[in-house]
């Protein structure tokens, strides 16, 4: 490729769109006669709803129906329902007789106006039989104390059966929720301040940890508290439904677009094919909105049962209850050096704060990108993950791999100084590099590692933009009431699945008709990727049309947006539908003009013999295609790719020269990103506040398609990661089991007086494994966001000061004047 | 133009069920966000009896009825199909409503609409020319790429665009605070000040 495209700013082509107020999202959609739902949402943590009596809101002129937990489709016990997803009866549902947290949805409301909607809510009598209760996943293990749901307290996966003889290894089997205590000894083991360290349902390790630790120079044992977060992001996850036809039309606030089919079909109880996901400008997700889910379900059986198109906005409070949150994790870690700062041996235990439904993997995941950005050359990990009666978590933007950084950033920044050695050595001799292993070892013995990792070149390009030396020089030194610090902090996350498809068409008129089904969350991804594609063509950009935003519009099998898979998944993708293509103008060129295809090549607009000569612009190549039907303008499809694509590319054919491809690109190892991240603060001791001042990221995340949109994603990460250090968390109320913090300005994201003036860089080395060298870059950075601030605020005032996330004024105040750190060490969500 | 006044009024309790977050129960405010295309017979609150007013919006006389609890923002929103102005937050948290009234930037979701009348209301549709010249704050945006998601976006313009009516010349700094009752949760604040700074340049140049 000649790389006219990829690597260069562009303007994307929804921003005009966007800064005029024409992009409509999910609630600027409008339908003849739609109606408006509202939610009734549970006071109560846990209890059983004994008696709902809505006769008087039925009565209420404009009411027109009242869904309840009846009204949902049944769920038939361990089910296949598609996507890797079994039914279970306890899985969330949307609604519920049995409310798990305060602000569940126990039903909800359609009339002709939200005002009518809200009256009617008000005059609904339920009764409830309250249930014990608990918010402190902690709490919840101590012995006699309540579970969060009557089947336990704690998810569980069975050890799989021993496969029988000869047979292949059975799927490992579902986990369960169970009891599970620690003892009394267990917590009567832990120091003050520490975490008991009882048993756990889950553990992986290799390597001698306890041997390993013996011979360490410095042993660390460390406990960190972290905090629950709420994803916030701007746009409520709002959704229309109306039905047409036996079809249900979705208009939603998602992160994906054709991979949001597979979940509203489930949640709805209908067959995928009569989903039709529309959403051509998302609101921001971070996680929270990779598919649909309790959001999408009510409209659309209200939408049934009314026969009207039905709205449901979601209220910034509502966006609380039912917009997913990052789970917290409540770690210990003890851990082993060598004096040059080498990381012998790990051993951590971490408590996932669950929530009350489905199992969220972020204990497990927290360990293995702890493993690949620190390399410990033995390690051990325990996992529990404990129910709670508060809102369902998800997955947030690194899920775990976010934890794992804000425990550690802070104890390997702790070590560097007990051991005397420079902070930025010590994560340079411990970073991954080449095809470095990480996690778990499986079966036989063996640890998946990545593609590739040149993790040492950024730290170094960091530590040189950022004048680590210099400014490292003044750190810590007070000057009045004011002194500031310097850190640094290495994040890693998962970076690109594969396998999915390419469709492309490029038409008589000789423009190129990309069909996208990625979502448009801001990551610019839906048209970034393309660019690959066009690229490979030779068409100028000016030439490409994209469609998006509407899986009835034809496209093709696509990942979710989520994952940080999409740059990595879908530029393959692209590169397969492009090279499919440019095949087939080979072919069409050496049938019209004589000669093997292999003579000829693609570029400018033109198939044309190599080195000169005869050729075909595209537009008549697009013609020619036409004429020679079959494979070229798509009434021939392969059989790889997926019946998804089939479908759309049958609807496509005959249009022009069609390039259509399923990603069959070999991989060697898991696709990892990393971001090297320095933050210099300044503190006011006599006050704790503190503001950071400067933030260097560099990231190694292979070919960089669209700078501007990479800085985007590298900055927002670091940022949202920054909101965790300075001042986001859940509070509740352990009495009530009642939230406290529900709006921004209770657990605020930061604003743009709390950001520092920021620098990044890209190293821009492709990656090996894939063949335009690109990976995801939305997770990673998140991370180093939060633990490079944190280090510095440590560099400034001490090693002494907090033990928890995030770390406010009084935190600093608090522990400077009494010479220890001063808050409550271990309880949850204060 | 005399403002056409309906019949009956509105309860305490209703008015603030609709301005204030219904506490009541676990539930949040209500609004009449009926849309103009509904068919369907009148609700049942008292709080539903509309009049009609006249709104000046974007250089134009906009006749619309209204109920006295309203806020502008669902007003724009959902009767004047003015979808451009965002409600993030409902209750002057997030600034992604914010709309000009008389040149000076607001929370549309915390501006009732009656406070609204004849004064000049300037919403993210009407800032570029009617030949679809962007503002020269647009035009910054669409230069840098400034933005991600942009559902905070013409919140973020239209308060802009305001606090430089008055500020001409900011600082990177002033700026920041000029648009700091703005939240982004996509959060490269520093390429929005970037595409803002390149807006506020390409003003100064006329």
């Amino acid at each position: 490729m000649a790389n006219k495209l990829v690597g260069q700013n562009y303007t994307t082509p929804d921003l005009v769109a966007k800064v005029t107020g024409r992009a409509k999202y999910a609630e600027d959609f409008r339908a003849e006669g739609m109606l408006f739902a509202k939610l009734l949402l549970s006071q109560r943590p846990h209890a059983r709803v004994t008696r709902i009596d809505t006769a008087e809101a039925l009565a209420m002129p404009g009411v027109k129906a009242i869904l309840t937990a009846d009204d949902l489709p049944s769920v038939v016990e361990g089910a296949n329902l598609g996507e890797g997803i079994t039914a279970s009866s306890i899985s969330e549902r949307g609604l519920t007789m049995e409310p798990l947290y305060v602000g569940e949805p126990i039903l909800a409301v359609a009339a002709v106006d939200e005002l009518t909607a809200t009256e009617a809510i008000e005059k609904i009598r339920i009764e409830y039989e309250a249930l014990p209760f608990v918010v402190d996943p902690l709490e919840s293990l101590r012995p006699g104390s309540p579970n969060a749901r009557t089947q336990g307290n704690v998810w569980v996966r069975p050890a799989p059966a021993p496969p029988a003889p000869g047979a292949k290894p059975a799927p490992p089997p579902q986990p369960r929720v169970q009891e599970w205590k620690w003892t009394e000894a267990d917590f009567a083991a832990a120091g003050e301040g520490q975490l008991p360290l009882g048993k756990t349902p889950d553990e992986w390790s290799y390597g001698d940890v306890e041997a390993a630790l013996a011979k360490a120079d410095l042993v660390l044992d460390e406990t960190f508290v972290g905090a629950n977060t709420s994803h916030q992001p701007l746009e409520t996850r709002s959704a229309m439904a109306y039905w047409q036809n036996g079809k249900l039309y979705m208009h939603c606030s998602t992160q994906s677009v054709m991979r949001t089919i597979g979940s509203v079909a489930r949640w709805v109880g209908i067959d995928a094919k009569d989903v039709v996901i529309i959403s051509e400008y998302t609101g921001g997700g971070f996680g929270s909105k990779g598919s649909g889910y309790v959001f999408t379900v009510i409209p659309a059986l209200l939408s049934k049962k009314t026969n009207a198109p039905v709205m449901m906005r979601i209220t910034r409070e509502d966006e609380q209850y039912i917009g997913r949150a990052r789970p917290a994790l409540h770690s210990r870690v003890r851990a082993g050096f060598r004096k040059d700062g080498k990381l012998l041996a790990l051993d951590g235990l971490a408590i996932c704060d669950n929530g009350p439904y489905d199992v969220v993997g972020d204990s497990r995941s927290a360990g293995d990108h702890i493993s690949l950005a620190c390399q410990p050359e033995a390690m051990r990990w325990r996992m529990i993950t404990v129910l709670t009666n508060t809102p369902p978590r998800g997955a947030q933007r690194a899920p775990g791999g976010m934890q794992g950084n804000s425990l550690m950033a802070p104890l390997l920044a702790k070590a560097a100084r007990k051991l005397g050695i420079d902070e930025v050595a010590l994560h340079r001799i411990n970073a991954p590099e080449g095809k470095a292993s990480f996690g778990a070892p499986n079966a036989q013995g063996r640890r998946p590692y990545v593609t590739s990792a040149f993790v040492k070149q950024a730290i170094d390009k960091g530590a040189e933009l950022f004048k680590w030396d210099e400014r490292k020089a003044r750190s810590g030194k007070r000057e009045g009431s004011k002194v500031r610090g310097v850190g640094m902090a290495l994040s890693c996350y998962s970076a690109g699945s594969m396998g999915f498809d390419g469709l492309i068409v490029i038409k008589p008129d000789g423009r190129l008709a990309v069909q996208s089904g990625i979502g448009n969350l801001g990551t610019e991804s839906v048209f970034d990727v393309h660019r690959v594609a066009a690229e490979v063509v030779g068409v100028p950009w000016e030439k490409v049309d994209i469609t998006w935003g509407n899986t009835s519009k034809n496209v093709p099998n696509t990942c979710g947006q989520g994952g940080s898979q999409t740059t990595h998944a879908m530029t393959r993708a692209a590169h397969a539908a492009g090279m499919d293509a440019v095949t087939k103008l080979q072919k069409i060129a050496a049938q019209t003009l004589g000669g093997k295809p292999e003579n000829y090549e693609v570029a400018n607009e033109r198939v044309f013999r190599k080195g000169g000569g005869s050729g075909m612009s595209l537009a008549d190549a697009a013609r020619r295609a036409i004429e020679l039907g079959g494979i070229y303008d798509g009434h021939e499809l392969p059989s790889t790719i997926n019946a998804f694509t089939t479908t759309s590319a049958t609807a496509l054919a005959g249009q022009g020269l069609m390039g259509v491809a399923r990603d069959a690109y070999g991989r060697d190892g898991s696709s990892k990103s990393y971001v090297a991240g320095f933050a210099e603060v300044e503190v006011d001791v006599e006050t704790g506040a503190y503001r950071v001042i400067d933030y260097v990221a560099v990231a190694d995340v292979g070919t960089v398609i669209h700078p501007r949109s990479l800085g985007g994603q590298i900055c927002g990460g670091i940022i949202l990661g920054l909101g965790h250090a300075i001042g986001q968390k859940w509070v509740y109320d352990k009495r009530y089991g009642a939230p406290v913090a529900r709006r921004f300005y209770q657990t605020k994201p930061p604003s743009i007086l709390d950001v520092p003036r920021m620098q990044w860089a890209a190293l821009d080395i492709p990656d090996p494994e894939t063949p335009v060298g690109a990976r995801g870059v939305g997770e990673a950075p998140v991370g180093a966001g939060f633990g490079a601030v944190v280090n510095a605020l440590a560099a400034a005032v001490g090693d002494e000061i907090f033990r928890r996330a995030p770390v406010t004024a009084d935190v600093i105040l608090a522990a400077l004047e009494a010479g220890k750190p001063m808050h409550d060490p271990l309880t949850a969500n204060v | 133009m005399t403002d056409v006044v309906r019949p009956g009024g509105v309860s305490r309790r209703t008015f603030i069920k609709g301005v204030v977050a219904a506490g009541a129960v676990a539930s949040s405010a209500g609004y009449l966000l009926r849309t103009t295309l509904v068919g369907q017979g009148g609700g049942a609150s008292a709080g539903a009896v509309e009049r009609l007013i006249t709104l000046n919006v974007n250089g134009r006389d906009r006749r619309v009825d209204i109920m006295p609890q309203e806020t502008l923002a669902m007003t724009l929103r959902y009767k004047l199909g003015l979808t451009g102005t965002k409600i993030g937050c409902d209750r002057a948290e997030c600034g992604a409503c914010t709309v000009l009234l008389d040149e000076v930037p607001r929370y549309s979701c915390s501006v009732l609409t009656h406070m609204a009348r004849k004064k000049r209301i300037m919403t993210i549709e009407g800032l570029a020319s009617a030949d679809g010249t962007l503002h020269p704050i647009q035009q910054g945006v669409v230069e840098e790429q400034g933005f991600q998601c942009a559902f905070c976006m013409p919140g973020f313009v239209m308060a802009a665009v305001g606090f430089l009516k008055t500020h001409p010349n900011p600082t990177r700094d002033e700026l920041a605070h000029g648009v700091s009752g703005n939240l982004c949760r996509c959060q490269d604040y520093d390429k929005i000040l970037t595409a803002l700074s390149r807006g506020a340049e390409l003003m100064r140049r006329g």
